[in-house]
């Protein structure tokens, strides 16, 4: 959890997926997986796009402005279910903070 | 988009892989191409663990695949869909082209994972393993101070190092996973392993409680844990765990001789996963091979890996649950854990198509738990260090260190 330890996931946020976490396109299996150390996640398609915006750069704000003009629906909803999605994969070591937000 | 958004939270939860593809049923349905594969570089190794997982008939140096022979190897692997790679060994830093050979991983976009002793890295070659793109390293501690884990290890020094390497490699901002393999010679120091992990800014660690065969086997008696040892052992675990939650991911493997069901060796039998030997075998697990009369097909054949996967007579022997003598055929957990370990049961009965004994279930259990038990009470401490010439025993007063 080194990379991942003890962050908080808000709308100042600005996340990426740390060195060990890769987000690619398995061609044969035809399908989004998260590669980490022994482990292999299936992600689903909204969970690919929000990761997708994780760029260390992008903050958690913009990525819900951008969701929300997508989708056309109420940022509030939004808001709670892409931060509360975020928390669970950093929670979990998948996401990090772009590095001069920790060190 | 609010239902999606739960959804995906359920989908992301850190399920076997597998399991997760195979409810959508792609074509990493059953029998699939794994998603992971180890690649046992060589059976070359400075360290003389008495439990050591390579079988007792080591592949010398000459018989290894080289270079060009792994590469199209990780090529083929990649193109077939498996989407990580473990170089391991023996020592797979005794390779002089591990640098290529990550590099290579890195090219045909494999993720790699480093499984090392440690030992005969330096910070120069760590770093050009990370620049190779390597992204995960695990480093093998025999105990939390050097007495007892240069005994372990039979080699002196190695635990000073080790503890060198772990912290260039965080360092090196590389993810670091410590393992540590338990037994009755260090479990006393269980605590303090746990919290050196935690000083040495490691994500994950590893308590795998040795698995008795090959090596282990014949150092059962030094090695066997008592059942004190083990309820503490779970107790420890437990404990740090939740302490450490959002620190230290640790990863439990308890001894099957006392559990009450066989684990999930492997995944099952073919499943899941294989592994390459050094000389190029494609193996149901790293044991495999102790197995007589299973005839393995190399790289070097005239078959395709996905030909070998699918189609071989040692593959397709103990797949799935046809196979499966009584009580297994009839038992409401023979797809949990599919009849337990093929190597232990051949190990332990001479038929790899009993029942694992380390199930209660089987004839046999009883037997083997009461010979553990006498074995862990019993006050032989002498290990039988692993090596080419088939094993040395430990000497008074002078360790294998």
């Amino acid at each position: 959890m080194a990379l991942g330890r003890n962050i908080s996931v808000s709308e100042a946020s600005r996340p990426k997926l740390p060195r060990h976490a890769k987000l690619k396109f398995d061609e044969t299996r035809q399908v989004w997986v998260i590669l980490a150390p022994e482990r292999v996640l299936a992600p689903d398609e909204i969970a690919v796009e929000v990761l997708q915006l994780c760029d260390g750069v992008r903050s958690v704000s913009a990525m819900i402005d951008q969701l929300t003009a997508k989708y056309a629906a109420p940022r509030e909803a939004i808001a709670t279910d892409v931060i509360a999605m975020l928390q669970d994969l950093a929670d979990k070591g998948f996401l990090t903070e772009a590095r001069e937000k920790t060190s | 988009m609010s239902d999606i958004l739960t959804d995906g939270k359920a989908a992301t939860a850190p399920h076997d892989g597998l399991s997760v593809l195979e409810q959508r049923r792609s074509t990493a349905e059953t029998f699939g191409i794994p998603l992971a594969v180890l690649a046992e570089l060589t059976h070359r190794c400075p360290l003389q663990c008495p439990y050591c997982s390579n079988p007792l008939e080591l592949d010398r140096g000459g018989t290894e695949l080289t270079t060009e022979e792994w590469k199209k190897v990780l090529t083929e692997l990649a193109e077939i869909g498996v989407l990580q790679i473990h170089f391991s060994g023996g020592e797979p830093t005794a390779r002089k082209d591990l640098v290529e050979l990550v590099q290579h991983a890195s090219d045909v976009g494999l993720y790699s994972n480093l499984i090392t002793s440690a030992v005969l890295l330096t910070r120069e070659k760590l770093s050009a393993l990370a620049d190779a793109g390597l992204c995960h390293v695990q480093i093998s501690f025999q105990g939390n101070e050097p007495m007892v884990a240069d005994r372990v290890a039979g080699l002196k020094k190695a635990h000073e190092k080790k503890l060198e390497v772990a912290k260039w490699t965080r360092e090196l901002d590389l993810p670091l996973t410590v393992n540590a393999v338990m037994h009755r010679q260090n479990l006393h120091q269980l605590s303090d392993i746990i919290q050196m992990a935690v000083d040495l800014d490691a994500d994950r660690l590893e308590v795998a409680n040795v698995q008795y065969y090959g090596w282990a086997l014949k150092n059962r008696a030094a090695l066997m844990p008592t059942m004190a040892q083990i309820e503490e052992t779970s107790r420890l675990v437990e404990e740090a765990e939740v302490r450490l939650k959002g620190i230290l991911a640790i990863d439990y493997v308890v001894p099957d001789y006392y559990a009450l069901r066989p684990k999930k060796c492997m995944g099952g039998w073919g499943r899941q996963f294989f592994n390459i030997s050094p000389a190029g075998k494609i193996l149901p697990c790293h044991a495999a091979e102790s197995i007589t009369g299973l005839e393995f097909l190399s790289v070097r054949s005239n078959h395709s890996i996905a030909w070998i996967w699918q189609n071989s007579e040692a593959f397709n022997r103990y797949r799935g649950t046809g196979w499966m003598p009584e009580p297994c055929q009839s038992c409401e957990f023979k797809e949990i854990d599919f009849g337990g370990c093929r190597c232990q049961a051949f190990a332990l009965t001479g038929d790899a198509g009993n029942t694992d004994p380390a199930c209660t279930l089987s004839p046999m259990h009883e037997q083997i738990f009461k010979q553990a038990e006498q074995e862990a009470a019993s006050d032989n401490n002498r290990f039988l260090y692993r090596n080419f010439a088939g094993g040395t025993l430990e000497t008074e007063g002078e360790h294998g260190a």
